[in-house]
This record gives structure tokens, sequence and C-alpha cells, in this order.
């Protein structure tokens, strides 16, 4: 799927810096449509970062990103239609607190798509009885537990229709007995064909539902490759070390 | 003692003067209700124009923080009479009705420059991640505003903008000293008519009447939202 000329999403070169901390020092990352890429690697590796970077919400300090044959780290970009065709999940959940479930999940395809809200509602219900939270519509976000919350940030996501959806460690917030209900919706999600890049701690779930995993190391790509390879026989030093930590924690 | 009483609790002066008083506190009731329709609208105004992002706005943001520093710095008194004074360039001898709209420009200048701080605290509140959920999802500044921060924001900033109401509600009585006869004035009136104080005691009564249920509503709107942060917690 991935050969050359196909990739949905092409980063070259991808530098970042806060201040005079450079957290991204020329990344290159290619994912082909319908590809799930998973980037793992310790907290402050520059996971996030780089996920913020492809929908705009970070502006990169140099380097090129291609989404869908349109360039756009460039000037004249509508960062609005973009941020509309790329879906992104948080940690923290973010729902609106001031909002219920349906209208966390409509404001978008309402305000900035212009959909109308009936249209929106009716799109909108038939996503939430998808993950089986359709009796929630009505309720606020705080009444959810967290697993809950975050099916419904998903969908939220996913109202747009976007082509291409970042997890930003979107179980790392979660109790364990939450985190299988989000990730069981990400492996659906895998199924349908979504083209995903996710920041993960969950390695086995890396494993399972990932083409490609990437280890990053302090801004930049230590080691990339098929799933089974990288955690079965990592190349790279840096790699089975990180690993081996990460095994010790109990999280393989 | 009883000569202490009589001056400025007696019961006769105090029916006698209501009428008097209530005249002139008409106009203070009026004020208040204008002020605050305008400063309400203005205030959000400003602090929106404060925070707008890019170089381009930068002359806009200076314009708000500039008008923010000197009406909130200046005492209303002195608003009070600058504007009088302006107003006077052009026509010597305000009627009534031009004296109200003096009165009514110095505090919506002065008090939108309060409430702009009160609603700039509340934006600011709002974690920065809900921006960043809200303009994810491929909504713009404007829309971000509109739909995701500013209904959270005003909600927290309730109680304190009830509190410079309150405020604002006291200070319709400063416009006494440009001429306007509201309640002070028609008190003050009685007083030296009648060589009895009682009518300022009128015009106090009044007044707390006016503030007491906003502060009674201001109390209830933050016990309603301690018990649904309780409700939350458990």
């Amino acid at each position: 799927m991935s050969t050359n000329g196909s990739h949905f999403v092409s980063l070259q070169g991808i530098t970042k810096r806060f201040e005079d901390l450079e957290v991204l020092h020329g990344i290159d990352l290619d994912v082909g449509e319908h590809e799930v890429v998973c980037l793992i690697g310790a907290s402050g590796s520059g996971k996030s970062t780089l996920l913020r970077c492809i929908n705009l919400l970070e502006q990169v300090d140099a380097g090129t990103i291609v989404v869908d044959g349109q360039t756009i780290t460039g000037t004249k970009v509508d960062v609005n239609r973009l941020r509309q065709k790329i879906g992104i999940v948080f940690q923290s959940y973010n729902l609106f607190p001031h909002m219920t479930v349906l209208q966390n999940v409509t404001l978008a395809p309402r305000k900035a798509l212009g959909i109308s809200r009936g249209e929106a509602e009716g799109r909108a219900r038939a996503l939430l009885r998808q993950i089986g939270l359709e009796d929630k519509a009505d309720e606020f976000p705080d009444r959810l537990s967290g697993g809950q919350q975050q099916r419904v940030a998903i969908v939220r996501a996913l109202a747009t229709e976007p082509k291409l959806m970042l997890l930003d460690e979107i179980t790392s917030a979660l109790d364990p007995q939450l985190i299988g209900e989000v990730l069981e919706l990400v492996r659906e999600l895998a199924e349908t064909g979504m083209t995903m890049i996710l920041a993960t701690h969950e390695m086995s779930f890396a494993r399972e539902v990932a083409n490609k995993v990437c280890f990053l190391d302090a801004g930049v790509i230590r080691e990339e490759g098929e799933p089974d390879q990288i955690f079965s026989s990592p190349r790279e030093e840096r790699t089975r070390e990180f690993l081996a930590r990460v095994l010790e924690g109990g999280r393989l | 003692m009883g000569q202490f009483l009589h001056e400025f609790f007696s019961p006769l002066d105090f029916i006698r003067s209501v009428p008097t008083v209530w005249n002139g506190f008409i106009f203070n009731i009026k004020l208040m209700l204008a002020a605050e329709a305008l400063v309400l609208p203005l205030a959000l105004l400003v602090a929106i124009v404060r925070g707008l992002p890019g170089r381009a706005a930068a002359p806009f943001r200076a314009l708000a923080i500039v008008y923010t520093d000197f009406f909130r710095g200046t005492p209303l008194i002195l608003v009070l009479l600058l504007v009088l004074g302006f107003a006077q360039l052009n026509y010597l001898g305000l009627n009534s009705e031009a004296l109200f709209r003096v009165g009514l420009i110095s505090l919506v200048l002065v008090y939108t420059a309060y409430v702009t701080e009160v609603y700039r605290a509340g934006i600011e509140s709002v974690h920065p991640s809900q921006r960043m959920a809200a303009r994810s999802l491929g909504l713009s500044y404007m829309q971000t505003m509109r739909y995701v921060v500013l209904p959270q924001a005003i909600r927290r900033v309730i109680p304190p903008l009830l509190n410079d109401f309150i405020g604002l509600q006291k200070d319709t009585a400063l416009i006494s000293i440009i001429g306007l006869t509201e309640a002070i004035v028609l008190a003050g009136q009685y007083v030296s008519d009648f060589a009895n104080q009682t009518a300022y005691l009128v015009a106090a009564v009044f007044f707390i009447f006016l503030t007491i249920p906003l502060a009674r509503f201001t109390d209830h709107i933050i016990r309603q939202r301690e018990r649904r942060e309780r409700a939350q917690m458990a």
C-alpha cells in the first residue's frame, strides 16, 4: 500500500522548536492510505508534538507536510478546511463540558461544515448508536465514565468525516478497566480502513493494529518497521532499552 | 439622644419623605438599567478585542488596553465632570434628558472598563485545551470563542459581574453632582426644607433594597455551582 507516490501523509524534515528547546529534529515519515502507524517512545520524545504539527495545531519550524496531495506547511492553507479532514483525539478527551454529548458531536458539522441541525443530529445519533452510547446523547459529559467520554471524543472527531485520524495517547488517562472499550473502537476504525497515526503506550495494541511502528527518541525516529520486527528483533540499542523498560512495566 | 433619634429616625419624616425620594429614585433605577444593558455587550466586545490574536490586531488590542487602563483608573466623579464639560461645549444649560445622557455615558465608560476585566479573567480561565479541541475540529477563531470559550467564561464570571453591578447601582447616586434630580438630591432638598436628616435614611433604604436581591441572587448562583461541582466529584 505504501508505494512511493501514493502516500496519504508524507512528512519531510519536520523540525519543531519551543523557545530554544528543539523537540523534533528532522522527522521523515510516510503513511499510506488505510495504513495505521503507531508512534511509540518515552514521554517527551516528541510524539504528541508531531501529531499536533500534522493538523497545524503547532507550526513547524522547518520541513514539509503533505496530506492527501496538498502541501499544508506553506502559506495560503485554509487551516479550518484542512482540520475538518483530519480528526484528532487527545489524552484528556477535551469534550465541551457545557454541551450535551449530542451538541459536542454536532457542533463542528453544523458550524464548520454548515450542515443543518436535523441532518447533523441524525448522523450524530447514528454514530453514537454504533458505539452503544445513543442513550447518552442528551447527557452532559461529566455524567459519563472516562471510557465513554473518550469514545464520544472519537465520534466527535469522526463527525466531520475526516480522512485521517490522529490519536494522541488516548488511553493514557483512563482507568485500566476502561481502556478496552476505547481500543475496541479504534480497532473497528482500523478495520473500516481509516488512515490513522497514533501515539500510544499500549504496546500489545500497537503490535496488533499497526502496519508500521515508529520508535521516537529525543525528537528523531530512531527506528521504524513492521510491528513484529520492532517488538521481536529491534535493530537499535535504544529501541531495545525502551522496550525492555516498558516490558518491565508490564505493558506488553 | 432623643434629639439624635428625631434627627435621623423620625417616623413622620420617614413616611413624609418617601414619595419625594422615590420620585428621584426612579431616575437611579432607569440609569442603572440602561447602563447595565449597555455595559454587558460593550464590555464583552472590548474583552474580545483585547484577546484577538495576530499582529494585525495589535493596534486594536492597544486601544482596548489604553481604554480600560484609563477608565478603570479615573474616579467616576471626574469622568462625570469631564463628560459634562464636553456636553456643555455645545449646549449650556442642559435639560434633564441631556444630563441623564451625561450620567449614562459616564457610568458606561467606567463600568465597561471594569466589566471588561471581569470577562477577560473568565475567558482566560477556560483551559487552552478547550480552544485546541474546538480549533482541531475545524472551527474558526471566532466560532471557537462564540460556541466554546464564551459560554464557559460567562457562566464563571456571573458572580463577580453581579458584584460590579451592585457597585454600579450605588454609583448612580454620584450623578447628583451634575445636577440631575435623583434620589440623593431630592432627599437633600427634603433635609434642608424640613431640617431633618431622615430623608437620607429613606434614600439609603431604597439603595439597600435595590442591591439586596442582586446580592442574594449572586449567592444563589455561587451555591448552585458549588452543588454541581460537588455532584461531579461524587
